[in-house]
């Protein structure tokens, strides 16, 4: 019962908190960098309009992909807010990502072409950590399955603070946040122009929008794993921790540039060793 | 089991039979003849021995004349590679052959094994069959029409189509002797006719790489042989018995850890990944034959059956973490590798890696994986080189690169393509739930080196599956057209293939219940389950998802009203998505290419430390393994 419950209300609430959180983050980049910043509600605007627009389309399997995009990263969150195991969403939600890759490349547009090469870079640069993430849950808890990780009489971050840090930084990836935005920008005058989304307009944009918002929110569910037990008031714990994690990835944001691809992949590897894995290995040996 | 001697017999006999056809209408029914009649034996054999209750049978027992035979026909296998070696001027092959020869029959003569049961059916060696007997057999027929194409193209090669033929055939008989084999004696006589048989067909166009590889896979695999042999040797004059069972049974050290170490060279595991990576210089259908039904499978098989000897002994860790490396150095180097087949073989070595990995754990859980990953390989890869061996005789190129906008252009092989792809490396194909199944039993084995090779190589297959699939569906129209000139029976096989990929993907369960379970049963005598209910109702979610989403949201789109604008440039778009005006005013032809990465994971940076950093360890573990021994 209670499952339904999370499932359909992260179906139905999840790209609202999305946008709410997005509309949050416009507004505290636009205070950091000494602007008023647009108002809270700026991001329903945006999908409104974009739903209101001509559908241009440059062919017809961009926007088939982009919902297959959609789909499955809800289908990603939904395992996840339904209790079922770990590894298999993580599983999907890189099939997710597979897609927009997809729907990028179908374009075959340079531009958009150069976005989906560098989406794959940082997809090779943060899935590592993903699979440790799911073994140090598996080591902490006994169990793949959210619902056993939930149900622990502590919080698996006690044993898990390597693998946070390390999900800490590729949040920043899955965030499309600086350091790591590589794959595409909000703004259209930079190097890669739009990158993965050169080429997309009106509806199809919205739909890759609103997945966007699907996916901030499973994120910080996964953050949220690390802090939830038994306890009731676990949650709200977990709650404020997310909220902090996400402030501090805006604030990294603002504070840093855009690394190249070399760097990207190699810092993220490095952390995902020696956070995710020494933690790991900790686990293992004590076990 | 009277059907037994028919199944090895029959390929043997087509084998023989073929090469003297002279008419190319007539060879191409027998060998239709031939493969359907391999794929009807083998299926009266599975249903004879299901119908009998799916029994663990040995048989066999006096074979004296048989025995006599093949030692004649081993005398004969040496006499070819002495030749064809004095011939090549490649003498140090001349003394892996001479030696292991001698030693086998120092061996035979002066420890002479009890008299055993040479042959066993069980679901593990059934399983071989089946997969050699109907993913071979297409093969075979798929080789029909690739054949001739490839002779149409390669005019430059003298057409030796008959003896090819002959020598497919003669594998296939090699292959289900070899799986059936349970004396070792009789085991190794099949493996050396694999050896063999691999280095002729790698030697198919005669030309000095194609003789240069040939050799190397054999010298490789000799080497493997010659392990095999002192394992006889020393498993008859210690046991008193060369039966593969007893020499599990006994976990003898020193028999398993050079079984284990003819397994890897078999199996094309560091630092013998070069010999399958060169034999692609072989017409397709030998690779695909090589690389999915046989041959490669025959290392993994014997690794199988040692599983329950390796499991927690340092021969156990040594092949697991020559497994896992092979995984990620393979997975590392297919990054960068542009040419379609180098990649399928790249993910050959790190699939095969990971099989690996999982026997010398030798936990229920990873030799579940293992047989899963076995099935899900063998099919898939096949069909991968069959659907881009037909894009290579149409496109007259198999370069990842030239297959930009390939959907468009010839969409049939696209989709197989596309199939095989996802169903080497996407949810909820077999593949991954494998892989999930590995990652667990890794984390129970302790193994940390496994697990983080496992999270990183991983990643890298994504990054050079995801690629090649973004190449296939960019919709990019160029004037150029293609022919596609692939055969019907070419596209018989690809597409019996797709259908398999598909059930075995919709079946999952059942393909684990019926086949991994009994395997698990035999070998080890108990059965944990390995997929809780749970994980069974996830995987359905993932399945339906996977297999109807894309579906529906095709059907929700296609109705879509959309108006149709050109791709945005940089220099103004020529109106044709293909040309641009460059900043000297010139329409320019629009060029895309993937990533590579050569400076990082290419294979001239990679292969020799791979390599040296793997016979290093294999030469300590080896020392400490036969020192701790004696």
């Amino acid at each position: 019962m209670i499952q339904t419950i999370s499932v359909v209300a992260y179906l139905l609430l999840a790209p609202f908190l999305g946008a709410f959180l997005d509309g949050l983050d416009r507004i505290l980049s636009a205070r950091m960098q000494g602007r008023k910043g647009p108002p809270f509600l700026q991001p329903f605007y945006d999908i409104g309009k974009l739903f209101s627009k001509q559908m241009l389309a440059v062919n017809n399997a961009q926007l088939f992909l982009n919902l297959c995009y959609l789909i499955f990263l809800a289908v990603a969150g939904c395992m996840l807010f339904a209790g079922a195991d770990i590894l298999m969403c993580l599983f999907i939600l890189s099939t997710a990502d597979m897609f927009l890759i997809m729907a990028a490349s179908s374009d075959s547009s340079p531009y958009a072409t150069m976005g989906a090469g560098r989406e794959m870079i940082q997809m090779m640069a943060y899935e590592p950590l993903t699979l440790l993430l799911a073994v140090g849950f598996y080591l902490a808890t006994g169990s793949f399955q959210v619902t056993d990780i939930i149900h622990m009489p502590q919080s698996a971050v006690i044993l898990l603070p390597g693998i946070l840090l390390g999900f800490f930084f590729i949040t920043a990836i899955k965030l499309r946040k600086s350091p790591f935005d590589l794959s595409t920008s909000h703004h259209a005058h930079q190097e890669m122009v739009k990158g993965l989304t050169t080429e997309m307009a009106g509806p199809t944009l919205a739909i890759m929008n609103i997945a966007e918002y699907y996916e901030i929110v499973l994120m910080l569910g996964i953050v949220a794993l690390f802090f939830v037990n038994e306890n009731w008031w676990s949650w709200p714990l977990a709650i404020a921790v997310c909220l902090i994690l996400y402030f501090l990835e805006i604030l990294w944001d603002n504070v840093s540039a855009r690394v190249k691809w070399k760097t990207l992949l190699s810092s993220c590897w490095i952390v995902t060793l020696l956070a995710g894995g020494l933690n790991i290995l900790i686990l293992m040996l004590v076990r | 089991m009277g059907i037994l001697p028919v199944l090895i017999g029959w390929p043997v006999l087509m084998a023989a039979v073929v090469p003297f056809i002279k008419s190319v209408r007539t060879r191409s029914i027998a060998v239709y003849m031939g493969s359907g009649g391999v794929m009807a034996l083998a299926a009266a054999f599975l249903a004879a021995w299901l119908l009998g209750g799916a029994p663990v049978t040995v048989f066999y027992k006096e074979t004296e004349i048989l025995n006599h035979c093949m030692l004649g026909a081993e005398l004969f296998l040496m006499g070819l590679i002495v030749y064809l070696s004095i011939k090549h001027r490649k003498y140090p092959v001349i003394l892996l052959s001479v030696g292991q020869t001698a030693l086998l029959f120092w061996s035979e003569f002066t420890h002479p094994a009890a008299p055993a049961e040479h042959m066993k059916v069980d679901s593990l060696s059934m399983l071989m069959c089946v997969i050699v007997a109907f993913v071979g057999g297409f093969i075979c027929i798929y080789a029909v029409g690739y054949m001739k194409a490839y002779h149409q193209h390669h005019t430059e090669y003298k057409d030796r189509s008959g003896f090819f033929f002959s020598m497919l055939f003669l594998f296939l008989g090699a292959m289900l002797g070899l799986v059936l084999s349970e004396n070792l004696i009789w085991m190794y006589f099949f493996w050396e006719i694999t050896s063999v048989i691999s280095f002729l067909l790698i030697g198919y166009t005669r030309t000095e790489e194609a003789v240069h590889n040939s050799f190397r896979a054999l010298w490789m695999n000799l080497l493997g042989g010659l392990g095999f042999a002192i394992a006889i040797a020393v498993a008859a004059s210690t046991l008193g018995s060369a039966q593969l069972g007893d020499v599990v049974k006994a976990g003898s050290v020193i028999p398993i850890a050079m079984l284990a170490l003819a397994g890897l060279t078999k199996s094309a595991q560091l630092p013998f990944s070069s010999w399958l990576l060169g034999a692609m210089v072989a017409p397709t259908p030998s690779s695909a034959l090589l690389h999915s039904a046989t041959m490669v499978k025959a290392g993994i098989y014997l690794l199988i059956r040692l599983a329950p000897a390796l499991a927690g002994t340092i021969t156990g860790t040594m092949v697991s973490l020559i497994g896992g490396f092979t995984f990620i150095a393979a997975s590392a180097m297919a990054i960068a590798q542009n040419d379609g087949k180098k990649v399928l073989a790249f993910s050959t070595v790190s699939n095969l890696g990971l099989i690996v990995a999982c026997a010398g754990i030798g936990a229920q859980e990873t030799i579940w994986a293992g047989v899963l990953l076995m099935i899900f390989h063998a099919v898939s890869k096949s069909m991968l080189f069959q659907a881009v061996g037909s894009v290579e005789n149409s496109l007259g190129s198999r370069d990842i690169e030239d297959m930009h906008g390939l959907l468009l252009r010839m969409p049939k092989l696209t989709y197989i393509i596309g199939i095989g792809i996802a169903g080497m490396y996407l949810a909820p194909f077999g593949m991954l739930i494998s892989k999930w199944a590995a990652l667990r039993a890794f984390v129970d084995a302790g193994n940390f080196l496994l697990v983080l090779f496992l999270a990183y190589g991983s990643a890298m297959t994504m990054l050079y599956w995801t690629k090649w699939l973004s190449k296939l569906v960019s919709m990019h129209h160029t004037k150029a057209t293609v022919k596609d000139i692939t055969r019907k029976d070419q596209y018989l096989s690809m597409f019996v293939h797709s259908a398999c990929m598909l059930l075995l993907c919709l079946l999952f369960p059942a393909v684990e219940t019926l086949v991994a379970n009994p395997i698990i049963y035999e070998l080890f005598g108990s059965a944990n389950e390995v997929l809780s209910m749970s994980v069974v109702t996830t995987m359905t979610i993932m399945l339906v998802s996977v297999l109807f989403v894309p579906v529906t949201m095709f059907l929700v789109t296609r109705s879509a009203h959309r108006v149709y604008v050109p791709i945005y440039m940089s220099g103004a778009n020529e109106g044709d998505n293909t040309y641009f005006v460059d900043s000297y005013g010139e329409p320019r032809h629009l060029y895309l290419s993937n990533w590579y990465l050569r400076f990082q994971f290419g294979m001239r940076r990679l292969m020799l430390p791979a390599e040296i950093l793997s016979a290093g360890v294999l030469l300590v573990m080896l020392c400490m393994i036969i020192g701790g021994a004696i």
